[in-house]
């Protein structure tokens, strides 16, 4: 024996150490130079609009009278998919990890992870078609009984194309995104800490408060930013669903309108100043995830203690 | 020994203060008696009643607990009553979907040639004809199938090893750097950005590059990418932070490299969650409309080269079929390809899913538990 | 360890032979007929590929074009994506494609940017596609209406509320009018339809549409609105008392149309009408030779006309870099204005055929058409 095994190898491993070091922090630089570019294009693209003339803009008084109303829109469709599909989706993720005998449980995973695939257009044909008819009654007796809040103020739109249809098909559309990342969190639970809670004596929703919850909280936030991305940012679904207006304070009237939307519905007629507009526009909705997720970040940096690899 | 008797007829101190194991169903009975009897009063439909039924089964559950086994048995009855009835709930517009795509989709499927034939030569007047004269609907989608398949399959190539090696970055060499925190966050920017900026991102930097025009299926792919990294790179993190230390300390200590044991230990745990998560990516973008509008263009025949010429895909045959469709006059046949389309769609995925899941079974080292 | 590696190798292959399986069974012969070898009618034999993109509007007419041009000239094929007007305009500045569908003719701005890429004469609009707009209603029972200009108006801006109304039961004498509530219904997306209907409100009722025409909704007004024209019909069919306007084409046979009041006469909406309320439009002043822009009468007292009416126009380069790519154009431009295009085009989206005046016109102007030298 010439060679001596142990040093070669620890050569090739050094060696390989480096290269692969070398690419994830390649890979990462990749993904920033990436988003630069895209920040680049939107900028860009979009100055044109921000300096115009207020007249030139599309309502006559400028852009941010143009984007306003339909920021609130989007953050108003974004909350109601997530104040419907987070709980549900915990809750169903929290049911196949930890409640559904374990034979059905895989095939119930599986089938929630197949809806995250259907197209959005199919969800808008399904909100469209199906719910928006079958809700609109429901709208009626909200807007005769509950129309004392100004959010259920009458009268209530006759084909139940609303903001708040829009947004419960929307929580359809993220419910399985959330529900599937959750899912895999949980099912990682250390088993010692939640045998540990079992045999303390504690019943299983405390063994959960206790064992799953916290060590799966980072994860459910980082599954709800990822469900609320696709919320702001879904196109089709709210182009086809919702029956857009000036801005509403009434979730069960006609009006409001999200800006994925508007950037879908008016793009293809669309030239000259009025594109550089909507990718403004597009620019402004990216703004509002870097804040969302910021203030996401910050949430999570209170909770660091349970990263399994810090 | 007859001083035992009277003993075994008394309730054991074990399952003292228990409900007894036939409470839920009785609870179960009355709620939807009453439930019945609520709803007959405003108006019977099946769905307040089960709605009703549903409500009054937790109450009447949880107080009967709260009364004879005391608040933590009865908290952890309200927290299952709640699980369950999310998970009841989220069935109901998921069963209410595909069965929609089933019952619209089953006749497109099933038509000859649906998914043998592009939609070359169809028109409007074959259309028409099909319908006053009640015969099938000529047209197919295995153009866009194609399309869709090399499309997402290119658009994973890209993402799958730059989203796994930057989530690998971030969880083993990170160190919480500022390069990494930045990642980290830009990452979470990223899921923002709307599918259709990055369609025209993607078009604008083709066209930089290679020219006015330059639609194909590659443009597409990496209009895909840019939304399907950010989604891989977010689930696979989660998935890598999780791996416990304990199994990199143990490699460590035997003497293995950092590369080798995240290869060969770090990365194998995690693989169920990897799997999980790049099919979720693959899934999130699959279904994409818009970016593919603007980067493939849209042809009606088939085109098996990724890298030239106009491709179709799923997605934007569905839409258009819906939308514009192919005879303005007589919609129908084309809402039943579309439909067909979108329930192929939803096979496709199932098939992927079942191939991540095959892959995740077959990398995983054998667990324990 | 071998087992695993088996396993993926396995895996890999299985992917593998199911990618080519998928690669090798598919056909491009959807309609079953055996290609045409035959010439083109003026026995140009012309190749190549044809890029085209604009208006959905287009789209099925396009559909029975592009199939019927490639199977009279087997060298040759044509594609055309429906991304809309704006972008078939953009792309043809830009040189991204070599034809533009567009429901609106290019503006004096575009006019002038197209001298850039389309040589010193520019692009010139040649009107092909003309569908008739209908005032689309569901009111039980009720299949055929009167109405007026102003009438019309008035329901689409909210001012009728109810069927019912006197307004309109003054044009209506004989039919019974439901107590209904009106629920207008209109586009969502910005469309060459809303442009044309709103221009002809905006021209034919001054006094009751102050708003302008514009190819957006104006925002002031509150109404149901939903995405394209299968999308506007579609919540019209599902609402009793709902009313929208959409392309004739599209409007199922389960909705009323109007009759729409013009000159002393009610016009019911037909091909023939609509083609010739083409015809009766203006040239568009200050356009360059060959350009065919029509500004329409919406006013016209001509009671064979019907006014409500769109015309989608191709806008073509007058001169194109290479001889292939303007021969192509001009063989497929000249086709699709010509007898055979317009009826294949009726006969597939139910467009109204161009009149023959108006086909001379651009087969006229397509002629001057020409390669850079």
């Amino acid at each position: 024996m010439t060679t001596n095994s142990l040093t070669t190898s620890r050569g090739a491993g050094r060696a390989g150490d480096k290269v692969f070091s070398g690419a994830t922090l390649a890979a990462g630089c990749l993904i920033l130079a990436v988003l630069f570019g895209v920040a680049l294009f939107l900028v860009i693209q979009a100055i044109p609009a921000l300096v115009a003339p207020s007249a030139d803009i599309q309502g006559g008084h400028g852009f941010f009278a143009y984007i306003a109303p339909i920021v609130v829109g989007t953050l108003i469709a974004a909350v109601i998919a997530l104040v419907i599909a987070a709980p549900i989706a915990v809750g169903v993720a929290l049911f196949i990890s930890h409640y559904a005998p374990r034979r059905l449980a895989s095939g119930l995973g599986y089938v929630v992870d197949l809806l995250a695939a259907i197209p959005s257009v199919v969800y808008g044909a399904w909100g469209a078609a199906f719910l928006a008819p079958q809700i609109s009654p429901a709208y009626g007796w909200l807007a005769s009984n509950m129309g004392w809040l100004p959010i259920f103020q009458g009268p209530a739109s006759a084909t139940g194309k609303t903001i708040l249809t829009a947004g419960i098909v929307l929580s359809v559309m993220v419910l399985p995104i959330i529900t599937s990342l959750s899912r895999e969190i949980f099912l990682q639970t250390p088993k010692l800490h939640e045998e540990a809670a079992l045999a303390l004596g504690a019943t299983r929703w405390e063994m959960i408060k206790m064992a799953v919850l916290p060590f799966g909280r980072p994860g459910i936030v980082s599954a709800i930013m990822l469900g609320l991305g696709r919320a702001l940012g879904e196109t089709m679904a709210v182009a086809l669903v919702l029956s857009s207006g000036v801005l509403t304070a009434s979730l069960i009237q006609t009006g409001n309108q999200t800006i994925a939307a508007e950037i879908a519905l008016n793009f293809p007629e669309a030239s000259g100043l009025k594109v550089s507009t909507l990718i403004a526009a597009g620019l402004v909705l990216f703004i509002i995830t870097l804040a969302v997720n910021m203030i996401a970040r910050w949430i999570i940096s209170r909770h660091k203690e349970f990263s399994g690899a810090n | 020994m007859t001083v035992t008797a009277p003993v075994a007829r008394k309730r054991s101190a074990l399952t003292k203060g228990q409900l007894p194991a036939f409470a839920p169903y009785v609870v179960l009975a009355v709620a939807l008696v009453l439930g019945a009897a609520i709803l007959a009063l405003i108006g019977f439909n099946a769905f307040g009643w089960g709605l009703v039924s549903a409500i009054l089964f937790a109450i009447g559950l949880v107080g009967w607990s709260a009364l004879v086994e005391g608040g933590r048995k009865a908290s952890d009855k309200l927290a299952t009553c709640l699980v369950v009835g999310s998970f009841l709930v989220a069935l109901l517009p998921l069963i209410s979907v595909i069965w929609t795509v089933l019952v619209n989709g089953i006749p497109g499927l099933v038509t000859p040639g649906f998914l043998t034939t592009s939609m070359n030569g169809v028109t409007g007047s074959l259309d028409n004809k099909s319908v006053d004269e009640g015969t099938k609907v000529l047209g197919g989608i295995y153009h866009a199938l194609l399309g869709t398949v090399q499309i997402t399959l290119l658009a994973t190539v890209i993402s799958v090893p730059v989203g796994l090696l930057t989530a690998i970055y971030l969880v083993e060499y990170g160190n919480d750097r500022a390069l990494a925190r930045a990642i980290t966050f830009f990452v979470d920017v990223m899921t923002g950005i709307p599918s259709i900026v990055a369609g025209l991102f993607a078009a604008a930097f083709f066209f930089a590059l290679v020219g006015p025009g330059t639609k194909t299926g590659a443009v597409a792919a990496v209009a895909l990418s840019v939304l399907m990294i950010p989604v891989v790179v977010r689930s696979s993190e989660e998935m890598l932070k999780i791996v416990p230390n304990e199994l990199r300390e143990a490699a460590y200590a035997l003497g293995v490299r950092k590369w080798r044991t995240i290869i060969k230990v770090v990365i194998p745990t995690a693989i169920s969650g990897i799997a999980s998560g790049v099919t979720l990516a693959i899934a999130r973008v699959i279904g994409e409309t818009a970016p593919i509008l603007v980067t493939a263009g849209f042809a009606t025949t088939i085109n098996n080269n990724v890298f030239g010429g106009w491709m179709a895909s799923l997605p934007t045959f569905i839409y258009t079929q819906i939308l514009n469709p192919t005879s303005p006059s007589n919609p129908d046949p084309s809402s039943q390809r579309a439909w067909g389309a979108a329930l192929v769609l939803i096979i496709l995925v199932m098939l992927l899913n079942l191939v991540a899941r095959l892959v995740a079974r077959l990398f995983a080292p054998k667990a324990g538990r | 360890m071998k087992a695993t590696r088996f396993g993926r190798n396995a895996a890999i292959a299985v992917i593998a032979v199911g990618a080519l399986a998928l690669t090798a069974c598919g056909s491009d012969n959807a309609t079953g007929t055996a290609p045409s070898a035959t010439q083109s009618a003026a026995g140009v034999k012309v190749t190549g590929t044809l890029t085209g993109i604009g208006s959905s509007a287009q789209g099925a007419a396009m559909d029975a074009w592009k199939t019927n041009f490639a199977s009279a000239n087997p060298g040759a094929t044509v594609q055309y994506s429906p991304d809309g007007s704006g972008a078939g305009r953009k792309a043809i500045l830009d040189g991204s494609a070599q034809f533009a569908g567009s429901d609106a003719y290019l503006t004096d701005a575009e006019l002038a940017t197209s001298k850039t890429k389309c040589g010193t004469d520019g692009a010139i609009n040649i009107p092909v596609y003309i569908s008739p707009i209908a005032v689309a209603f569901n009111i039980p029972n009720v299949k055929d209406l009167k109405l007026d200009a102003d009438t019309v108006a008035k329901i689409f801006r909210g001012q009728i509320a109810n069927w019912n109304d006197p307004a309109i039961a003054a044009l209506n004498a004989g039919v019974t009018l439901p107590d209904l509530k009106v629920t207008p219904v209109n586009r969502s997306d910005d469309s060459g339809t809303t442009q044309n209907f709103t221009d002809y409100l905006a021209s034919a009722a001054p006094s009751v549409w102050t708003d302008k025409a514009a190819g957006l909704w104006p925002a002031s007004l509150k109404g149901e609105n939903a995405k394209g024209t299968s999308g506007v019909v579609k919540t019209v069919t599902d609402t009793p008392g709902a009313v929208t306007y959409a392309d004739d084409s599209a409007v199922s046979g389960k909705l009323g149309t109007a009759q729409i009041k013009v000159g002393s006469d009610f016009v019911k909406i037909s091909a023939a009408a609509a083609a010739k309320a083409v015809e009766l439009g203006k040239p568009v002043s200050g356009r360059p030779t060959g350009d065919l822009s029509i500004k329409l009468d919406r006013t016209t007292t001509d009671s064979s006309a019907y006014p409500v009416v769109l015309v989608s126009y191709h806008v073509v380069c007058t001169t194109y870099d290479k001889k292939e790519t303007a021969d192509l154009v001009k063989a497929f431009e000249s086709y699709v204005v010509s007898d055979a295009g317009q009826q294949a085009a009726a006969g597939s989206a139910k467009s109204a055929p161009l009149s023959k005046a108006l086909q001379d016109k651009a087969k006229a102007a397509l002629d001057s058409i020409k390669a850079k030298a």
